[in-house]
Protein backbone atom coordinates (compact mmCIF):
# COMPACT_ATOMS: atom_id res chain seq x y z
CA UNK A 1 0.00 0.00 0.00
CA UNK A 2 2.86 2.55 0.93
CA UNK A 3 4.84 1.53 -2.06
CA UNK A 4 1.60 1.88 -4.00
CA UNK A 5 1.23 5.90 -2.53
CA UNK A 6 4.60 6.36 -3.28
CA UNK A 7 4.03 5.79 -7.10
CA UNK A 8 0.76 7.34 -6.86
CA UNK A 9 2.65 10.81 -5.72
CA UNK A 10 5.87 10.14 -7.68
CA UNK A 11 3.43 9.87 -10.62
CA UNK A 12 1.39 12.95 -9.70
CA UNK A 13 4.45 14.70 -9.34
CA UNK A 14 6.30 13.62 -12.13
CA UNK A 15 2.75 14.93 -14.49
CA UNK A 16 2.70 17.89 -12.18
CA UNK A 17 5.92 18.89 -13.89
CA UNK A 18 4.58 17.87 -17.47
CA UNK A 19 1.97 20.69 -17.05
CA UNK A 20 3.84 23.51 -15.00
CA UNK A 21 3.87 24.88 -18.50
CA UNK A 22 3.08 28.17 -18.26
CA UNK A 23 -0.59 29.29 -19.69
CA UNK A 24 0.41 32.43 -21.12
CA UNK A 25 -3.06 34.80 -21.11
CA UNK A 26 -3.37 37.29 -23.76
CA UNK A 27 -5.09 41.05 -23.30
CA UNK A 28 -5.48 44.00 -24.43
CA UNK A 29 -4.56 46.62 -21.64
CA UNK A 30 -7.06 49.49 -22.96
CA UNK A 31 -9.97 49.01 -21.90
CA UNK A 32 -10.49 50.10 -18.09
CA UNK A 33 -12.13 49.18 -15.47
CA UNK A 34 -11.89 45.48 -17.25
CA UNK A 35 -7.82 45.95 -18.43
CA UNK A 36 -5.59 48.64 -18.17
CA UNK A 37 -1.63 48.83 -17.88
CA UNK A 38 -1.19 50.24 -14.64
CA UNK A 39 1.19 53.53 -13.13
CA UNK A 40 3.57 50.31 -12.63
CA UNK A 41 3.53 49.72 -15.96
CA UNK A 42 1.97 46.07 -15.13
CA UNK A 43 -1.72 44.85 -16.70
CA UNK A 44 -4.01 45.67 -14.15
CA UNK A 45 -7.90 45.96 -13.46
CA UNK A 46 -10.84 43.14 -13.13
CA UNK A 47 -10.02 40.78 -15.55
CA UNK A 48 -6.20 41.20 -14.06
CA UNK A 49 -7.40 39.91 -10.71
CA UNK A 50 -9.58 37.23 -12.27
CA UNK A 51 -7.30 35.95 -14.33
CA UNK A 52 -4.76 35.48 -11.18
CA UNK A 53 -7.52 33.91 -9.32
CA UNK A 54 -8.86 31.45 -11.67
CA UNK A 55 -4.96 30.31 -12.57
CA UNK A 56 -4.25 29.96 -8.43
CA UNK A 57 -7.29 27.86 -8.60
CA UNK A 58 -6.77 25.50 -11.60
CA UNK A 59 -3.27 25.26 -10.45
CA UNK A 60 -1.49 27.03 -13.80
CA UNK A 61 1.22 29.46 -13.49
CA UNK A 62 0.22 31.97 -16.00
CA UNK A 63 1.78 34.85 -17.30
CA UNK A 64 0.29 38.49 -19.09
CA UNK A 65 0.99 39.68 -22.42
CA UNK A 66 -0.93 42.59 -24.00
CA UNK A 67 -1.89 42.44 -27.95
CA UNK A 68 -3.22 45.04 -29.74
CA UNK A 69 -7.42 44.23 -30.14
CA UNK A 70 -7.20 43.88 -34.08
CA UNK A 71 -4.92 40.70 -34.10
CA UNK A 72 -5.73 39.33 -30.83
CA UNK A 73 -7.64 36.62 -32.20
CA UNK A 74 -5.02 35.73 -35.03
CA UNK A 75 -1.89 35.82 -32.71
CA UNK A 76 -4.09 33.20 -30.36
CA UNK A 77 -4.60 30.98 -33.17
CA UNK A 78 -1.39 30.82 -34.30
CA UNK A 79 -0.19 29.91 -30.53
CA UNK A 80 1.87 33.52 -29.39
CA UNK A 81 -0.23 33.20 -26.33
CA UNK A 82 -3.55 30.58 -25.01
CA UNK A 83 -6.20 32.52 -23.70
CA UNK A 84 -8.17 35.68 -24.61
CA UNK A 85 -9.15 37.49 -21.45
CA UNK A 86 -9.73 40.88 -22.74
CA UNK A 87 -13.31 42.03 -22.22
CA UNK A 88 -14.09 39.87 -25.17
CA UNK A 89 -18.43 38.76 -25.27
CA UNK A 90 -19.57 35.93 -26.09
CA UNK A 91 -20.92 35.88 -29.80
CA UNK A 92 -21.11 32.73 -32.37
CA UNK A 93 -19.19 35.09 -34.62
CA UNK A 94 -15.99 34.48 -32.60
CA UNK A 95 -17.11 30.83 -31.29
CA UNK A 96 -16.68 29.80 -35.31
CA UNK A 97 -12.89 30.40 -34.63
CA UNK A 98 -12.55 30.41 -31.25
CA UNK A 99 -13.54 28.49 -28.07
CA UNK A 100 -15.01 30.28 -25.12
CA UNK A 101 -15.35 29.06 -21.11
CA UNK A 102 -18.99 30.09 -19.48
CA UNK A 103 -19.25 33.39 -19.05
CA UNK A 104 -17.69 35.42 -16.17
CA UNK A 105 -19.77 38.15 -16.23
CA UNK A 106 -23.32 38.44 -17.40
CA UNK A 107 -24.63 40.48 -20.68
CA UNK A 108 -23.21 43.88 -19.47
CA UNK A 109 -25.78 46.38 -21.00
CA UNK A 110 -23.75 48.97 -23.64
CA UNK A 111 -24.27 52.26 -23.66
CA UNK A 112 -23.61 55.67 -25.68
CA UNK A 113 -21.83 58.44 -24.34
CA UNK A 114 -22.60 61.36 -26.13
CA UNK A 115 -22.31 65.34 -25.39
CA UNK A 116 -25.89 65.83 -25.27
CA UNK A 117 -28.75 63.89 -24.49
CA UNK A 118 -31.14 64.66 -27.33
CA UNK A 119 -28.57 62.55 -30.19
CA UNK A 120 -30.49 60.51 -32.38
CA UNK A 121 -28.54 57.12 -32.03
CA UNK A 122 -30.31 55.62 -34.95
CA UNK A 123 -29.47 57.81 -37.72
CA UNK A 124 -26.61 59.91 -36.77
CA UNK A 125 -22.72 59.08 -36.64
CA UNK A 126 -22.13 56.94 -33.94
CA UNK A 127 -18.05 55.79 -32.91
CA UNK A 128 -17.24 51.98 -31.75
CA UNK A 129 -14.06 50.27 -31.38
CA UNK A 130 -13.43 48.22 -34.90
CA UNK A 131 -14.51 44.29 -34.42
CA UNK A 132 -16.75 44.47 -31.29
CA UNK A 133 -20.24 43.32 -30.88
CA UNK A 134 -20.96 47.53 -30.47
CA UNK A 135 -19.41 48.06 -33.93
CA UNK A 136 -21.64 45.11 -35.83
CA UNK A 137 -24.61 46.39 -33.58
CA UNK A 138 -24.27 50.01 -35.41
CA UNK A 139 -23.90 48.77 -38.18
CA UNK A 140 -26.66 46.76 -38.56
CA UNK A 141 -29.09 49.43 -36.74
CA UNK A 142 -29.33 52.20 -39.67
CA UNK A 143 -26.57 54.50 -37.94
CA UNK A 144 -23.65 55.92 -39.86
CA UNK A 145 -20.24 53.62 -38.15
CA UNK A 146 -17.04 55.13 -37.52
CA UNK A 147 -14.85 52.50 -36.00
CA UNK A 148 -11.35 52.86 -34.32
CA UNK A 149 -8.71 50.76 -33.10
CA UNK A 150 -8.81 51.66 -29.80
CA UNK A 151 -11.37 52.48 -27.00
CA UNK A 152 -9.82 55.68 -26.47
CA UNK A 153 -9.68 56.87 -29.97
CA UNK A 154 -13.38 55.97 -29.91
CA UNK A 155 -14.04 58.82 -26.98
CA UNK A 156 -11.75 61.26 -28.68
CA UNK A 157 -13.77 60.76 -31.77
CA UNK A 158 -16.96 62.45 -29.76
CA UNK A 159 -15.31 64.86 -27.69
CA UNK A 160 -13.93 66.68 -30.83
CA UNK A 161 -17.13 65.99 -32.76
CA UNK A 162 -16.39 63.33 -35.41
CA UNK A 163 -18.86 61.18 -33.69
CA UNK A 164 -22.06 62.02 -32.26
CA UNK A 165 -22.33 59.02 -29.77
CA UNK A 166 -20.35 56.41 -28.64
CA UNK A 167 -21.37 52.73 -28.16
CA UNK A 168 -19.63 50.41 -25.82
CA UNK A 169 -19.72 48.76 -22.61
CA UNK A 170 -21.41 50.79 -19.76
CA UNK A 171 -18.30 49.49 -17.20
CA UNK A 172 -16.23 51.15 -19.57
CA UNK A 173 -18.27 54.53 -20.25
CA UNK A 174 -19.38 55.09 -16.63
CA UNK A 175 -15.91 56.67 -15.36
CA UNK A 176 -15.19 58.18 -18.14
CA UNK A 177 -18.71 59.95 -18.18
CA UNK A 178 -17.96 60.55 -14.66
CA UNK A 179 -14.73 62.70 -15.20
CA UNK A 180 -15.86 64.71 -17.89
CA UNK A 181 -18.72 67.19 -17.55
CA UNK A 182 -19.00 67.49 -21.30
CA UNK A 183 -20.42 63.84 -22.05
CA UNK A 184 -22.91 62.26 -20.54
CA UNK A 185 -24.26 58.72 -20.97
CA UNK A 186 -27.79 58.32 -22.78
CA UNK A 187 -30.53 56.55 -21.21
CA UNK A 188 -31.07 54.11 -23.55
CA UNK A 189 -29.45 50.66 -23.43
CA UNK A 190 -28.54 47.96 -25.72
CA UNK A 191 -28.51 43.95 -24.68
CA UNK A 192 -25.84 42.29 -27.15
CA UNK A 193 -23.56 39.79 -26.38
CA UNK A 194 -23.91 36.99 -24.30
CA UNK A 195 -22.02 37.94 -21.31
CA UNK A 196 -17.50 37.76 -21.43
CA UNK A 197 -15.54 34.67 -21.44
CA UNK A 198 -12.04 33.28 -21.78
CA UNK A 199 -10.99 32.59 -25.46
CA UNK A 200 -9.30 29.65 -26.51
CA UNK A 201 -8.01 27.46 -29.26
CA UNK A 202 -10.76 25.25 -30.57
CA UNK A 203 -8.03 22.74 -29.94
CA UNK A 204 -7.06 23.42 -26.34
CA UNK A 205 -10.31 21.24 -24.80
CA UNK A 206 -8.50 20.34 -21.54
CA UNK A 207 -7.45 24.30 -20.98
CA UNK A 208 -10.91 24.95 -21.25
CA UNK A 209 -12.04 22.66 -19.41
CA UNK A 210 -9.55 23.66 -16.33
CA UNK A 211 -10.70 27.25 -16.93
CA UNK A 212 -14.43 26.36 -17.05
CA UNK A 213 -14.29 24.40 -13.59
CA UNK A 214 -12.38 27.66 -11.68
CA UNK A 215 -14.72 30.04 -13.30
CA UNK A 216 -17.48 27.52 -11.76
CA UNK A 217 -15.88 27.26 -8.27
CA UNK A 218 -15.66 30.95 -7.92
CA UNK A 219 -19.00 31.77 -9.45
CA UNK A 220 -20.71 29.46 -6.03
CA UNK A 221 -18.15 30.70 -3.55
CA UNK A 222 -19.54 34.48 -4.37
CA UNK A 223 -15.56 35.45 -5.07
CA UNK A 224 -16.44 36.50 -8.75
CA UNK A 225 -19.27 38.72 -7.74
CA UNK A 226 -17.05 40.22 -5.04
CA UNK A 227 -14.80 41.03 -7.42
CA UNK A 228 -17.54 42.01 -10.10
CA UNK A 229 -19.01 44.80 -7.12
CA UNK A 230 -14.90 46.02 -6.49
CA UNK A 231 -14.59 47.16 -10.25
CA UNK A 232 -17.62 47.62 -10.84
CA UNK A 233 -18.57 46.05 -14.01
CA UNK A 234 -22.08 45.21 -13.80
CA UNK A 235 -24.28 42.67 -12.70
CA UNK A 236 -23.39 40.17 -10.20
CA UNK A 237 -24.72 36.64 -10.44
CA UNK B 1 11.01 56.06 -8.22
CA UNK B 2 11.90 59.17 -5.88
CA UNK B 3 11.19 59.18 -2.21
CA UNK B 4 8.74 62.36 -2.56
CA UNK B 5 6.84 60.56 -4.83
CA UNK B 6 4.99 58.88 -2.71
CA UNK B 7 1.73 60.49 -2.61
CA UNK B 8 1.36 62.13 -6.47
CA UNK B 9 -1.69 63.46 -5.25
CA UNK B 10 -0.24 66.41 -2.63
CA UNK B 11 2.13 67.21 -5.21
CA UNK B 12 2.12 69.77 -7.90
CA UNK B 13 4.03 71.95 -10.58
CA UNK B 14 7.53 70.73 -11.40
CA UNK B 15 7.37 68.20 -8.78
CA UNK B 16 4.12 66.42 -10.50
CA UNK B 17 5.94 66.48 -13.62
CA UNK B 18 8.99 65.07 -12.30
CA UNK B 19 7.35 61.94 -10.94
CA UNK B 20 5.13 61.82 -13.93
CA UNK B 21 7.64 61.30 -16.28
CA UNK B 22 9.51 59.03 -13.86
CA UNK B 23 7.13 56.09 -13.45
CA UNK B 24 7.68 52.72 -14.26
CA UNK B 25 5.32 52.92 -17.12
CA UNK B 26 7.39 55.76 -18.67
CA UNK B 27 10.55 54.02 -18.08
CA UNK B 28 9.05 51.66 -20.32
CA UNK B 29 8.40 54.17 -22.78
CA UNK B 30 12.42 55.17 -22.67
CA UNK B 31 13.06 51.70 -22.81
CA UNK B 32 11.04 51.22 -26.08
CA UNK B 33 13.46 54.06 -27.97
CA UNK B 34 16.43 52.24 -26.58
CA UNK B 35 14.45 49.18 -28.61
CA UNK B 36 14.06 51.04 -31.21
CA UNK B 37 17.35 52.55 -31.84
CA UNK B 38 18.89 48.75 -31.34
CA UNK B 39 16.53 47.55 -34.01
CA UNK B 40 17.71 49.82 -36.55
CA UNK B 41 21.43 49.42 -35.21
CA UNK B 42 20.65 45.67 -36.01
CA UNK B 43 18.81 45.92 -38.49
CA UNK B 44 20.31 48.62 -40.86
CA UNK B 45 23.90 46.51 -41.88
CA UNK B 46 21.70 43.39 -42.07
CA UNK B 47 19.69 44.79 -44.48
CA UNK B 48 22.93 45.88 -46.29
CA UNK B 49 24.79 42.66 -46.43
CA UNK B 50 20.91 40.82 -47.62
CA UNK B 51 21.16 43.88 -50.26
CA UNK B 52 24.72 43.00 -51.39
CA UNK B 53 23.72 39.40 -51.40
CA UNK B 54 20.72 39.73 -53.62
CA UNK B 55 22.50 42.48 -55.76
CA UNK B 56 25.43 39.88 -56.18
CA UNK B 57 22.83 37.13 -56.84
CA UNK B 58 20.78 39.04 -59.26
CA UNK B 59 24.49 39.66 -61.31
CA UNK B 60 25.52 36.10 -61.34
CA UNK B 61 26.78 33.88 -64.42
CA UNK B 62 24.96 31.36 -63.04
CA UNK B 63 21.62 31.27 -64.16
CA UNK B 64 19.40 29.94 -61.63
CA UNK B 65 21.69 31.94 -59.54
CA UNK B 66 21.01 34.98 -61.46
CA UNK B 67 16.97 34.27 -61.18
CA UNK B 68 16.90 33.93 -57.72
CA UNK B 69 18.43 37.07 -56.78
CA UNK B 70 15.76 38.95 -59.30
CA UNK B 71 13.09 37.17 -58.17
CA UNK B 72 13.78 38.23 -54.94
CA UNK B 73 14.08 41.65 -55.71
CA UNK B 74 11.30 42.12 -57.34
CA UNK B 75 8.88 39.77 -55.18
CA UNK B 76 9.77 41.41 -51.96
CA UNK B 77 9.52 45.12 -53.61
CA UNK B 78 6.55 43.79 -54.94
CA UNK B 79 4.52 42.85 -51.79
CA UNK B 80 3.08 45.52 -49.27
CA UNK B 81 5.03 45.77 -45.85
CA UNK B 82 1.94 45.43 -43.93
CA UNK B 83 1.08 42.20 -45.68
CA UNK B 84 4.70 40.62 -45.57
CA UNK B 85 4.61 41.33 -41.75
CA UNK B 86 1.68 39.86 -41.07
CA UNK B 87 1.82 36.86 -43.33
CA UNK B 88 5.44 36.14 -43.66
CA UNK B 89 6.51 36.36 -40.04
CA UNK B 90 3.46 33.74 -38.87
CA UNK B 91 4.62 31.43 -41.46
CA UNK B 92 8.25 31.42 -40.53
CA UNK B 93 7.54 31.40 -37.26
CA UNK B 94 5.32 27.81 -38.11
CA UNK B 95 7.89 26.67 -40.40
CA UNK B 96 10.63 26.98 -37.50
CA UNK B 97 8.05 24.81 -35.17
CA UNK B 98 6.97 22.73 -37.72
CA UNK B 99 10.64 21.90 -38.51
CA UNK B 100 11.34 21.34 -34.58
CA UNK B 101 7.81 19.57 -34.34
CA UNK B 102 9.36 17.14 -36.87
CA UNK B 103 12.44 16.15 -35.57
CA UNK B 104 11.15 16.40 -31.33
CA UNK B 105 7.95 14.72 -31.55
CA UNK B 106 8.11 11.93 -34.34
CA UNK B 107 5.42 10.12 -32.29
CA UNK B 108 2.62 12.94 -32.06
CA UNK B 109 -0.78 11.30 -34.13
CA UNK B 110 -2.80 14.38 -34.22
CA UNK B 111 -3.08 16.70 -37.24
CA UNK B 112 -1.10 19.93 -37.18
CA UNK B 113 -3.93 22.26 -38.74
CA UNK B 114 -6.96 21.40 -36.62
CA UNK B 115 -9.33 23.63 -38.53
CA UNK B 116 -7.97 27.56 -37.59
CA UNK B 117 -5.43 26.50 -34.97
CA UNK B 118 -1.87 25.62 -35.60
CA UNK B 119 -0.84 23.05 -33.09
CA UNK B 120 2.51 21.49 -32.61
CA UNK B 121 3.54 19.46 -29.55
CA UNK B 122 4.80 21.92 -26.43
CA UNK B 123 8.41 20.88 -26.84
CA UNK B 124 8.16 21.87 -30.07
CA UNK B 125 6.85 25.72 -29.34
CA UNK B 126 9.51 28.35 -30.18
CA UNK B 127 10.30 29.71 -27.82
CA UNK B 128 8.85 26.96 -24.99
CA UNK B 129 5.68 27.95 -23.52
CA UNK B 130 7.39 27.86 -20.40
CA UNK B 131 10.60 30.31 -21.32
CA UNK B 132 9.90 33.50 -19.26
CA UNK B 133 8.65 36.78 -21.26
CA UNK B 134 12.12 38.07 -22.25
CA UNK B 135 12.68 35.15 -24.21
CA UNK B 136 9.56 35.33 -26.21
CA UNK B 137 10.14 39.22 -26.77
CA UNK B 138 13.65 38.41 -27.89
CA UNK B 139 12.18 35.84 -30.16
CA UNK B 140 9.75 38.58 -31.40
CA UNK B 141 12.46 41.09 -31.70
CA UNK B 142 15.00 38.79 -34.07
CA UNK B 143 11.76 38.02 -36.00
CA UNK B 144 11.37 41.47 -37.10
CA UNK B 145 14.89 42.10 -37.77
CA UNK B 146 15.20 39.25 -39.56
CA UNK B 147 11.69 40.62 -41.76
CA UNK B 148 13.07 44.02 -41.67
CA UNK B 149 16.32 43.06 -43.49
CA UNK B 150 14.50 40.96 -45.65
CA UNK B 151 12.04 43.64 -46.58
CA UNK B 152 15.04 46.67 -47.04
CA UNK B 153 17.56 44.13 -48.29
CA UNK B 154 15.47 43.76 -51.30
CA UNK B 155 15.12 47.55 -51.86
CA UNK B 156 18.78 47.92 -50.72
CA UNK B 157 19.69 45.04 -53.81
CA UNK B 158 17.82 47.22 -56.41
CA UNK B 159 20.14 49.80 -55.17
CA UNK B 160 23.38 48.49 -55.55
CA UNK B 161 22.54 46.28 -58.37
CA UNK B 162 22.10 49.51 -60.11
CA UNK B 163 25.39 51.37 -58.52
CA UNK B 164 27.01 48.44 -59.68
CA UNK B 165 26.09 48.88 -63.20
CA UNK B 166 26.94 52.98 -62.56
CA UNK B 167 30.95 52.06 -62.58
CA UNK B 168 32.26 53.23 -65.39
CA UNK B 169 32.69 50.56 -67.48
CA UNK B 170 36.59 51.84 -68.73
CA UNK B 171 37.57 51.06 -65.53
CA UNK B 172 36.82 47.56 -65.21
CA UNK B 173 38.21 47.46 -68.75
CA UNK B 174 41.90 48.88 -67.13
CA UNK B 175 40.85 46.10 -64.63
CA UNK B 176 40.81 43.54 -66.76
CA UNK B 177 43.71 45.19 -69.20
CA UNK B 178 45.85 44.98 -66.02
CA UNK B 179 45.61 40.96 -65.55
CA UNK B 180 43.32 40.97 -62.96
CA UNK B 181 40.82 37.72 -62.60
CA UNK B 182 36.55 38.59 -62.54
CA UNK B 183 36.51 37.79 -58.76
CA UNK B 184 39.64 40.57 -58.18
CA UNK B 185 38.21 43.15 -60.15
CA UNK B 186 34.87 43.28 -58.68
CA UNK B 187 36.36 43.32 -55.51
CA UNK B 188 39.22 45.80 -56.04
CA UNK B 189 37.49 48.25 -58.44
CA UNK B 190 33.90 47.71 -58.77
CA UNK B 191 33.21 47.44 -55.09
CA UNK B 192 35.26 50.56 -53.67
CA UNK B 193 33.88 52.63 -56.26
CA UNK B 194 29.83 51.78 -56.32
CA UNK B 195 29.54 53.25 -53.19
CA UNK B 196 28.90 56.42 -54.37
CA UNK B 197 26.67 55.89 -56.73
CA UNK B 198 24.64 53.67 -54.12
CA UNK B 199 24.67 56.30 -51.64
CA UNK B 200 21.30 58.33 -52.03
CA UNK B 201 19.69 55.56 -52.66
CA UNK B 202 20.98 53.92 -49.49
CA UNK B 203 20.22 57.21 -47.72
CA UNK B 204 16.29 57.25 -48.84
CA UNK B 205 16.16 53.68 -47.57
CA UNK B 206 17.54 54.82 -44.18
CA UNK B 207 15.37 57.17 -43.90
CA UNK B 208 12.01 55.23 -44.56
CA UNK B 209 13.56 52.09 -42.34
CA UNK B 210 13.63 54.44 -39.44
CA UNK B 211 9.93 55.45 -39.84
CA UNK B 212 9.10 51.98 -40.14
CA UNK B 213 9.29 50.73 -36.41
CA UNK B 214 5.18 51.17 -35.41
CA UNK B 215 5.83 47.84 -37.87
CA UNK B 216 7.04 46.17 -34.21
CA UNK B 217 3.77 46.43 -32.98
CA UNK B 218 2.28 44.07 -35.65
CA UNK B 219 4.75 41.50 -33.95
CA UNK B 220 4.04 41.98 -30.05
CA UNK B 221 6.96 44.05 -29.93
CA UNK B 222 6.37 47.51 -27.90
CA UNK B 223 7.80 50.61 -30.15
CA UNK B 224 7.85 54.27 -28.79
CA UNK B 225 4.15 54.92 -30.92
CA UNK B 226 2.80 52.35 -28.89
CA UNK B 227 4.07 53.72 -25.46
CA UNK B 228 3.18 57.41 -26.80
CA UNK B 229 -0.56 56.33 -27.81
CA UNK B 230 -0.65 54.40 -24.17
CA UNK B 231 0.27 56.72 -21.82
CA UNK B 232 -1.24 59.87 -23.78
CA UNK B 233 -4.88 58.41 -23.27
CA UNK B 234 -6.59 59.59 -21.03
CA UNK B 235 -5.77 58.71 -17.61
CA UNK B 236 -8.83 58.23 -15.04
CA UNK B 237 -8.00 59.33 -11.33
CA UNK B 238 -10.26 55.85 -10.90
CA UNK B 239 -6.92 53.76 -12.16
CA UNK B 240 -3.99 55.82 -12.00
CA UNK B 241 -2.46 58.23 -9.29
CA UNK B 242 -1.56 60.81 -12.17
CA UNK B 243 -4.94 61.54 -13.65
CA UNK B 244 -4.86 63.57 -16.93
CA UNK B 245 -6.98 64.35 -19.98
CA UNK B 246 -5.93 63.42 -23.41
CA UNK B 247 -2.66 64.29 -23.78
CA UNK B 248 -1.56 62.42 -26.97
CA UNK B 249 -1.37 65.43 -28.83
CA UNK B 250 1.97 66.28 -26.71
CA UNK B 251 3.15 62.82 -26.55
CA UNK B 252 2.93 62.82 -30.32
CA UNK B 253 4.76 66.19 -30.50
CA UNK B 254 7.39 64.71 -28.86
CA UNK B 255 7.94 61.86 -30.66
CA UNK B 256 7.84 64.43 -33.75
CA UNK B 257 10.51 66.03 -32.33
CA UNK B 258 12.31 62.90 -31.87
CA UNK B 259 12.05 61.95 -35.23
CA UNK B 260 12.82 65.07 -37.00
CA UNK B 261 16.09 64.89 -34.75
CA UNK B 262 16.89 61.57 -35.62
CA UNK B 263 16.35 62.39 -39.65
CA UNK B 264 18.68 65.47 -39.22
CA UNK B 265 21.91 63.73 -37.73
CA UNK B 266 21.18 61.00 -40.46
CA UNK B 267 20.97 63.53 -42.77
CA UNK B 268 24.15 65.31 -41.74
CA UNK B 269 26.25 62.00 -41.24
CA UNK B 270 25.03 60.94 -45.06
CA UNK B 271 26.60 63.94 -46.40
CA UNK B 272 30.08 63.60 -44.62
CA UNK B 273 29.84 60.39 -45.46
CA UNK B 274 29.32 61.58 -49.16
CA UNK B 275 31.99 63.90 -49.29
CA UNK B 276 34.10 60.76 -48.07
CA UNK B 277 33.20 58.51 -50.42
CA UNK B 278 34.07 61.17 -53.53
CA UNK B 279 37.06 62.05 -52.96
CA UNK B 280 39.27 60.81 -55.89
CA UNK B 281 36.17 59.37 -57.83
CA UNK B 282 35.70 59.95 -61.77
CA UNK B 283 32.41 62.00 -61.12
CA UNK B 284 31.67 65.52 -61.48
CA UNK B 285 31.69 65.39 -57.49
CA UNK B 286 35.22 64.45 -57.46
CA UNK B 287 36.33 66.51 -59.98
CA UNK B 288 35.13 69.45 -58.13
CA UNK B 289 36.84 68.04 -54.86
CA UNK B 290 40.02 67.69 -57.07
CA UNK B 291 39.80 71.28 -58.60
CA UNK B 292 39.14 72.91 -54.94
CA UNK B 293 41.98 71.03 -53.56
Amino acid sequence: MKKLLLTTAALALTTGFAMADTVRLGTEGAYPPYNFINDKGEVDGFERELGDELCKRAELTCEWVTNDWDSIIPNLVSGNYDVIIAGMSITDERDQVIDFTQNYTLPDPSAYLAPSADVDVKSGVIAAQSGTIQASYVASSGATLVEYATPEESIAAVRNGEADAVLADRAFLLPVAEEDAGLELLEELVMIGGGIGLGLRESDAELKAKFDAAIQSMKDDGSLNALIEKWEIGLTF
Amino acid sequence: MFAFCSDPASLDGLAWITCYLTTAKHLQLYYAVGTVLLLLAITAPAALAFGFGGAMAARAHLAPLRWFGKAYIAVVRGVPDIAFFLFFVIALDQAFEWTRHQILCPDWDQPIRQGNDFVVCQAAKLPLGSAPQWVHETYGFTLAVLTFAIVFGAFAANVLFGAMRAVPRAQMETAEAYGMTRRQAFWRIMVPQMWVYALPGLGNLWMVLIKATPLLFLLGVEDIVYWARELGATANPRFTDYPHGDWRMWYFLGLMVFYLGFTRVSEVVLERLMQRLTLGQATTGGEAQRKAA
